[in-house]
């Protein structure tokens, strides 16, 4: 359990500095979508099954999906996003 | 150079302040009062398996109702934005890529199944992990794959509308009824506490969680419609 | 586990607000205050976990008599829901005034937008 716990620890730092340091916003959202997946495996490691169904479902599923509409809104209209 | 400098001694401050939290915590050994309390009287009071639930509907169902107005001010908010800022419009969907056809049969076969998890997840909310922020979300979920099969589709902002601010209003109505039925604003103990465990138990609370399924499910239809939308007709 | 949930969480909060303080992009410095919120979500569960207790659901395998020695702290989790909801609607703002900005200025660099800068 703490060695899962730990390895997931270590996914959504990776996860998150993937977010911070890479060149394209799609790929810094999805990273970011991971790091909410990531943090809701934590959750459940930390007897949160509540949270864990809350975070996997809007905070990785429907954020990222606010994200890519917005994006593909904002390229549509000519910026790099 | 500079503001970087800067913005990494800040960092760093706030590290520091953060590491001294982290390693001086100690877990505690045993709850604290209130988790006690919640603990021991949360299936005589209300009758309800999930303590977060029995928290989330009855303890703390004020601030619930008031999430739930954050959330509908939320979407009415992003809806106005958009709207004022629509620009040169080329036609409906105009430069869209049209979906596959896998996508749109699987979206017919997926929808009612997703939908119907969702209203397991919200109507199961007092026995298991789940309830109406979950089961909401999983709803708008089906609506996000409708979307994602058609982009130019378009929800009837009637039904989504009567659907938000039905559920509302019933919301406020099972609250006032508390009030005057039993021990206050929002109590469940308006309906009986039946059998411990069954999903006809727990008073109200899943009439309540019902409600705010269905309330959470068309404010995130509304917002994820509204930033999708390709051109305000 | 607790302690190393915790130290992920702060460090991803730590993560979060550099971002959000070194990317020009609008649409990146959102992406950075969400992470670092989801940070704040994995601390304040963290405190609540107590090591080698259940999830706060009474159900077969939780005695009603000894409940309140086998789970743990159920408060915390019920702000972090409620937390997490508010959250995407914070986001979802953020995105619509981002993308208003964007109509406006045809621009997502924050140093175009210099009006209100002192």
């Amino acid at each position: 359990m703490i060695y899962v716990a730990g390895l997931m620890g270590l996914a959504m730092l990776g996860a998150a500095i993937v977010a911070l340091a890479t060149k394209s916003t799609a790929v810094a959202v999805i990273a970011a979508g991971l790091v909410s997946l990531f943090a809701s495996v934590v959750f459940v490691l930390l007897a949160a099954p509540d949270v864990a169904m809350t975070e996997a479902a809007i905070g990785s599923g429907l954020t990222t999906f606010l994200f890519f509409f917005v994006l593909s809104r904002i390229r549509r209209e000519g910026g790099n996003g | 150079m500079v503001r970087a400098f800067v913005t990494l001694v800040f960092v760093a401050i706030l590290g520091l302040a953060f590491g001294r939290l982290a390693l001086d915590y100690v877990p505690d050994a045993a709850l604290n009062q209130t988790a006690v309390h919640y603990a021991e009287l949360t299936p005589p009071e209300t009758g309800a398996q999930n303590v977060v639930a029995a928290i989330i509907v009855t303890y703390r169902g004020l601030d619930t109702l008031g999430e739930v107005t954050v959330l509908f001010l939320t979407a009415a908010i992003v809806a106005l934005v958009l709207a004022q800022t629509s620009g040169p419009t080329k036609g409906r969907g105009s430069g869209l890529l049209p979906s596959g056809e896998l996508l749109q049969t699987g979206t017919r076969m997926l929808t009612p199944l997703i939908l119907l998890f969702g209203i397991y997840v919200f109507v199961n909310g007092h026995l298991t992990p789940g309830g109406g922020f979950q089961g909401g979300a999983i709803l708008a979920s089906a609506a996000l794959l409708l979307l994602l099969a058609d982009p130019v589709r378009r929800f009837s902002h009637r039904l989504l509308s009567w659907v938000e601010s039905g559920s509302g209003v019933f919301y406020v109505l099972i609250g006032v009824f508390g009030l005057f039925l039993a021990g206050g604003f929002l109590d469940n103990r308006i309906l009986p506490l039946g059998d411990f465990g069954s999903i006809f138990s727990a008073g109200a609370i899943p009439l309540i969680y019902a409600l705010i399924g269905l309330k959470v499910g068309a404010e995130f239809s509304s917002i994820l419609e509204s930033l999708e939308e390709a051109e305000d007709h | 586990m607790a302690e190393i949930a915790m130290m992920s969480g702060f460090a991803l909060i730590l993560l979060g607000i550099f971002g959000a303080l070194t990317n020009r992009n609008l649409l990146r410095m959102i992406v950075a205050f969400s992470i670092a919120s989801t940070g704040v979500n994995v601390v304040l569960v963290s405190i609540g976990y107590l090591p080698g207790r259940t999830a706060p659901i009474l159900d077969a395998a939780v005695p009603l008599e000894s409940a309140a020695a086998q789970i743990v702290d159920p408060v915390p989790q019920a702000l972090v829901l409620t937390a997490i909801v508010i959250g995407l609607g914070v986001t979802a703002l953020m995105l619509a005034y981002a993308y208003s900005l964007f109509r406006h200025r045809k621009s997502l660099d924050i140093s175009d937008f210099t009006e209100l800068k002192w």
